[in-house]
């Protein structure tokens, strides 16, 4: 079929693990924008769900780190974090090994990619899953980019995943739905948790609802790293979910910086426009 | 290299069941399997949380080892800066880069 929904949305593990220490307004009104994002994910009648995200050394280490690694296996289990400290309960999460097969022989003509049989969840695909499908009811196919522990993928190469990615997407019978799930500027874990620079996060949030490529590919890291922390290495998701929807605008639903979450929690949907001929 | 196996321990620690059980049961015998100076032992075993921050270990291994040695988030938080009052800016890893602003 094609790509039938394409979202963004925070995965700070503090949306969970430290709900109750939120301002309750504020965790409410991003909460409910999260199962808006639930209901038009629902809507869609999505067959996958790809989660783009970046993952924190639960499944991968500086002994074999891929830039890029997508999940190939029929179920997967999380979080691997303890339940107490993140606030959801391990889960079977089902997948679809041989959808994730064809995805990534398909994306496999145009960029590098790792894949795994074998994934746990950390926060990073589970804080997403918790709202968006809280039952565990569809097939999830997992995406990590290395946005942890450098060398880095350059922003460029995230991009061509996310063109290879939709093009896959787009010559499957399936009905697919894309979620990316990061940050924007954070410093998580740190003595700086609880940081967010809302301006920063706003500029970038602008160029990628528009879909600016050129502006989205002339971040740096360490232009980043000064304005945004390590934890802004993650608009890696988000570029990525931008070169799958080449040509498309976005809307933001949800953005406030919640500080106990150490993240500027975001919520952004795209209306899908058709893929472009192809840039060289 | 030495950070390296640290972050390592700390990584299977997190993620493994047996290594976790081995921790239990006789952490010694664990962190023999480890190329650990006796700085990195000192802090481990501690565990001086502040300064296995300032030597550089990613705050997303080392929460968890915070949480498993009974520091609860603030405290851990804490840890990190008295490690920075103690001992100095971090040493190396991620956030030597460009230091804290």
């Amino acid at each position: 079929m094609s790509l039938v929904f394409a979202g963004a949305c925070s995965h700070a593990p503090g949306i969970t693990g430290r709900a109750s220490r939120a301002e309750p307004a504020l965790r409410d009104a991003f909460y409910a924008n999260l199962d808006r994002m639930r209901q038009a994910l629902e809507d869609s009648r999505p067959d996958a769900l790809v989660v783009v995200s970046a993952e924190h050394f639960a499944n991968f280490f500086m002994n074999n780190m891929p830039s890029l690694c997508v999940g190939m296996a029929d179920s997967y289990e999380g979080p691997i974090e303890d339940e107490e400290w993140l606030g959801i309960r391990r889960a079977r999460v089902p997948g679809n090994a041989e959808l994730s097969q064809r995805l990534i022989i398909e994306m496999m003509n145009d960029v590098d990619l790792a894949y795994a049989q074998e994934w746990k969840f950390d926060h990073g695909i589970m804080v997403p899953l918790h709202f968006l499908t809280p039952r565990y009811d569809v097939p999830v196919i997992p995406v990590n980019i290395n946005c942890q522990g450098p060398p880095l993928i350059p922003l460029k190469r995230c991009w061509a995943f996310g063109r290879a990615l939709r093009r896959a997407c787009d010559l499957a019978p399936e009905r697919i739905a894309v979620v990316a799930a990061g940050g924007i500027s954070h410093w998580p874990a740190t003595p700086d948790s609880g940081r967010i620079n809302e301006a920063w996060d706003r500029a970038f949030l602008e160029k990628f609802l528009a879909n600016r490529r050129e502006e989205l590919l002339a971040y740096t890291d360490e232009d980043t790293y000064r304005e945004a922390g390590q934890g802004g290495f993650e608009i890696r998701t988000f570029i990525a979910l931008a070169g799958c929807t080449e040509g498309s605008r976005g809307e933001l639903w949800f953005y406030a910086p919640i500080p106990i979450f150490a993240v500027g929690c975001t919520v952004a949907v795209v209306r899908i426009a058709p893929l472009e001929k192809e840039r060289e | 290299m030495s950070l390296y196996y640290v972050q390592k321990l700390i990584y299977e620690l997190n993620r493994d069941p047996a290594v976790r059980r081995q921790y239990e049961q006789n952490f010694e015998e664990l962190l023999r399997r480890y190329e650990l100076t006796d700085e990195e032992l000192r802090a481990v075993r501690e565990p001086d949380i502040g300064l296995l921050y300032v030597m550089g270990v990613n705050g997303q291994l080392l929460m968890h080892y915070a949480a498993l040695r009974g520091f609860e988030w603030d405290a851990y938080l804490e840890a990190m800066r008295e490690g920075e009052r103690r001992y100095g800016p971090v040493r190396t890893g991620l956030y030597k880069r460009a230091g804290r602003s």
